[in-house]
């Protein structure tokens, strides 16, 4: 049943934007053009990062900055939390988002050392529902080029998930969280503990 | 079925992934350079290569039976150009010509008549599958086209050079899977959210809760 309501309601929304898109003076918080830039931005900053040469620590350190810069922090750490962010105290949910970004800055900043010599290509922008998808294209040195998609939140402007071969970050970090949590019986304390070495 | 997931066999599958896990290990052999590692890339890309040349047959009908015409004669032509060009398909000439390469298999066309997914299955060396994907491969390997014009031995050829391909892939990428398979809490549950995620994108199947939108003004962030 779900999916029927998943694909029509993917069509409405694509239908809406167009919608949307045709009607004059609607004031959008982000525009597609502006989704589109921040991506530029974003790939920009990493490439520069990566042509640095500085060493693989300092470069983590700078992935984090950006993350924190270009990325909808409290919306990500909230989704990934689940469920679980509920029961959270509010030091609890501070602390979370604070050590999940240093992890996702160390996990996948260790990838980014294969980008080196390579570069992103932005292909174009597209808006579903209230995001927008910019669509780009990694091109590395002796690898296939794959397909790498970032979702930019009209009211926030940030990005707050990306698709790397249709495998989407958000459910596969909620998923890992959600074994780091089962690991230690729920004890959210003991979990961020584990996330600052973790990556 | 909660974040796409239905996984009606996690235990049996569990104990298959245990066993998967020691296999990788041990051939991954810890920090040395591996024997792999070491060989020529020319002979790592003949190999591929050969792999892919001679899995193409089975592609183009697996595409006639799902209908798509004009991917079965684009692959018949690369097939074609990599046997004869290709010097009987060691190099991938075709690619450069604007015939990329474009895999098929019968776990597709089940896809493409609408058979649904199945439970999630953990095959051993094999890996992550779907009970649709492994109805596929047991079909692929008993009506592969080219065992029927091959005489015995000859035939098993492909398998070999598959075999050689998912070893020299298993190394060139190895680092990127373990870093993810062996820093993960759960490594079961992250292989199997990044498998059928990325199956379902090559399908083109976005009907399952988790390839769906997410909404980015639908959560409480309060204090996050």
């Amino acid at each position: 049943m779900a999916h029927f309501t998943n694909r029509r309601g993917f069509l409405v929304g694509a239908l809406g934007a167009v919608a949307l898109g045709t009607l004059p003076g609607v004031a959008l918080a982000a525009s597609a053009a502006q989704a589109e830039r921040l991506v530029q931005g974003l790939v920009g900053d990493v490439n520069a990062v990566i042509a640095s040469g500085a060493s693989e620590a300092a470069m983590i350190a700078e992935f984090e900055r950006i993350f924190a810069r270009y990325g909808d922090m409290p919306y990500i750490a909230a989704y990934v939390m689940g469920a679980d962010g509920r029961r959270a105290s509010g030091p609890q949910k501070k602390a979370f988002t604070a050590a999940f970004q240093g992890y996702a800055a160390r996990k996948y900043g260790k990838q980014f050392r294969k980008f080196i010599g390579g570069q992103i290509r932005v292909e174009g922008t597209q808006k579903v529902k209230n995001a927008y998808q910019v669509a780009t294209t990694a091109d590395l040195r002796g690898q296939a080029p794959f397909e790498v998609t970032f979702f930019v939140g009209e009211k926030s402007g940030r990005f707050y998930n990306m698709y790397v071969e249709g495998v989407n970050m958000l459910l596969t970090e909620r998923t890992e969280i959600g074994a780091m949590l089962d690991r230690r019986r729920g004890d959210i304390d003991a979990m961020i503990a584990d996330l600052r070495r973790a990556g | 079925m909660r974040d796409g997931i239905y996984d009606p066999q996690e235990p049996a599958n569990r104990r298959v992934h245990a066993f998967n896990k020691r296999i990788y290990s041990r051939l991954s052999g810890g920090d040395e350079p591996g024997f792999i590692e070491s060989l020529p890339n020319p002979v790592k890309n003949g190999v591929v290569n050969f792999s892919d040349t001679v899995a193409l047959p089975q592609t183009v009908v697996n595409q006639l039976l799902q209908g798509r015409l004009l991917r079965a004669s684009r692959n018949t032509l690369r097939f074609s150009v990599n046997a004869t060009l290709g010097l009987a398909g060691l190099i991938d000439v075709a690619s450069p010509m604007g015939l990329p390469q474009d895999r098929s298999n019968f776990g597709e066309t089940l896809y493409v008549w609408g058979l649904p997914e199945g439970g999630y299955m953990e095959l051993p060396v094999l890996g992550p599958s779907t009970e649709r994907e492994t109805v596929g491969i047991f079909v692929d390997f008993f009506t592969d086209p080219f065992a029927h014009v091959l005489p015995s031995p000859q035939r098993y050829v492909r398998y070999g050079a598959r075999l050689g391909e998912l070893a020299i892939k298993r190394s060139d990428y190895g680092d990127a899977l373990d870093a993810v398979m062996l820093g993960s809490a759960d490594s079961y549950a992250q292989a199997r959210v990044i498998w059928l995620e990325k199956r379902r994108h090559e399908l083109g199947d976005d009907s399952i809760e988790g390839a769906g939108f997410i909404d980015p003004e639908s959560l409480d962030t309060e204090g996050f």
